[in-house]
């Protein structure tokens, strides 16, 4: 078990065993989001309420999912890095979080062009459009306390903790900002109870919530590999790899 | 030698925070300078916004808490620079007692010459706004309350940035989201006490995001000093 752990936590290692993941990830990613935007955007059935506008929902729920899941791995690389010392953790974490926040950017741009139609206005200040607001500060806030630090490693370690404080807040601030405000309609997506919206509206989104976490694993994967790289630029096996290529 | 360490553990959290409050009688402009701030900021409204008594007296529970919020992240720069710069962090590190208590004794330092004078200075400014006198010991309370829980907080982004030439911006940016939560249920303290409703409830919040700060911020806090004296 913890041979497995810590050959996992090799970058080498890593390295090489991707490889063969990788293909795979950005394959499935690719078509299911080719699969369930074509379904959603062209064939699904418009709401009779919102007529086509609702389709904005294939685009905003996803990001929106992925914004707030990001974080959490985020700092889950982080306790990973700061506890056991593996840096593959933080690599993956310093890759994920321009992911995180460019999603929770998609998120309140998407619900902001959705509140024209819907609500006749840009923006709202209601409690779920607060906290991805808010959320985006905390994703600006952790990358740039990585990037602030001179030495690496004491950048790695201050994004971790922040990542890790910033995680327990957001249950708090979710909640005091849903306390504060509620003005937005009832969740429409989950994956426990049935679903309020007709099948064939639900397929295509359920497909592309899919797709969005497989793009972002890919990503991931792609960027973690990379960051490997330079990383590891001067160390034996990465010299042979590019003497190899080339 | 022979002392339980429960005491001795006593004892260190008692001289660091008599250390600080030493130091702040020997500087007391640094005590000053959020109260002054503070004024300021509040007195900018009415003229920026309106001097009508009825607009200023809508806002004022926000505008108070809002403005606190902000004289208490302007200190916050301050709590462990000149023993980040001296040295003296070093030492608390290297003693045997852990880190995370000796840092919630300066933090309760920094609480009692930024968090308390503030909240003793609202009912004045309070005044000022028009806030309706019956509501005067609710704001009072509910920002002694709350400064505590930012002092906790702000202490964790305080630590981070420490090291950091220039962490002033980016420490607002660490710990102005954390705050919310704080800010929401302080103004709605004020704001249910101007309406009469029930004021506990929006205390209790208050009192269980201290204990929650008060248990997890240390470790933070910490973790985060070590990290800004080694790198």
């Amino acid at each position: 078990m913890w041979g497995l752990i810590h050959k996992l936590g090799s970058p080498k290692w890593f390295y090489y065993r991707s490889a063969a993941l990788q293909p795979w990830c950005w394959g499935a990613a690719v078509v299911l989001l080719l699969v369930g935007s074509v379904w959603g955007l062209v064939f699904a059935p418009a709401d009779y309420q919102q007529g086509n506008s609702f389709r904005i929902i294939y685009v905003h729920v996803p990001a929106a999912f992925l914004a707030q899941s990001v974080f959490v791995a985020m700092a889950i690389s982080g306790f990973v890095f700061m506890v056991w010392k593996i840096k593959i953790a933080d690599m993956a974490a310093a890759a994920m979080a321009p992911l995180g926040a460019s999603m929770t950017f998609v998120a309140l741009f998407s619900g902001a062009v959705w509140g024209v139609p819907t609500w006749g206005t840009w923006w709202i200040w209601d409690a779920r459009l607060t906290s991805m607001l808010i959320l985006l500060f905390l994703y600006i806030g952790v990358m740039s306390l990585r990037g602030a630090f001179s030495r690496r490693d004491s950048g790695a370690r201050a994004a971790s903790v922040l990542a890790m404080v910033g995680v327990i807040n957001i249950p708090i601030i979710k909640y005091s900002v849903d306390w504060w405000y509620t003005l937005h309609q009832p969740a429409s997506f989950t994956l426990t109870s049935r679903p309020a919206m007709p099948l064939e509206m639900w397929l295509p989104l359920l497909m592309m919530v899919v797709g969005f976490y497989g793009f972002f694993i890919a990503l991931t994967l792609t960027r973690t590999r990379s960051e490997i790289l330079r990383r590891e630029a001067n160390t034996r096996w990465v010299k042979a790899l590019i003497e190899e290529i080339n | 030698m022979a002392e339980p360490s429960s005491r001795r553990l006593g004892v260190a959290i008692g001289a660091t925070l008599m250390r600080d409050l030493k130091r702040v009688r020997r500087r007391r402009g640094e005590v000053l300078n959020p109260l002054v701030f503070y004024a300021l900021a509040v007195s900018l409204f009415p003229i920026g916004i309106s001097p009508e008594a009825e607009l200023l007296a809508v806002m004022a529970p926000g505008l108070l808490w809002v403005t606190a919020l902000l004289a208490t992240l302007l200190s916050l720069d301050g709590l462990f620079r000149s023993d980040f710069d001296d040295g003296s962090l070093e030492q608390m590190m290297l003693s045997p007692q852990p880190l995370a208590a000796l840092s919630i004794a300066k933090v309760a330092a920094h609480w009692l010459f930024t968090g308390l004078p503030l909240a003793l200075m609202a009912p004045l400014l309070g005044i000022m706004l028009a806030l309706p006198i019956h509501s005067i010991g609710v704001l009072m309370a509910s920002l002694a309350l709350g400064s505590a829980s930012l002092s906790l907080i702000g202490g964790i982004g305080a630590a981070l940035t420490v090291g950091l030439p220039r962490g002033g911006v980016l420490l607002s940016l660490l710990v102005l989201p954390l705050y919310i939560p704080v800010l929401i249920f302080g103004t709605g303290a004020v704001q249910a006490a101007i309406l009469g409703d029930a004021v506990l409830p929006h205390l209790a919040m208050l009192g269980a995001l201290l204990a929650a700060a008060l248990i997890l911020a240390p470790w933070a806090i910490a973790a985060s000093l070590r990290i800004s004296i080694n790198g």
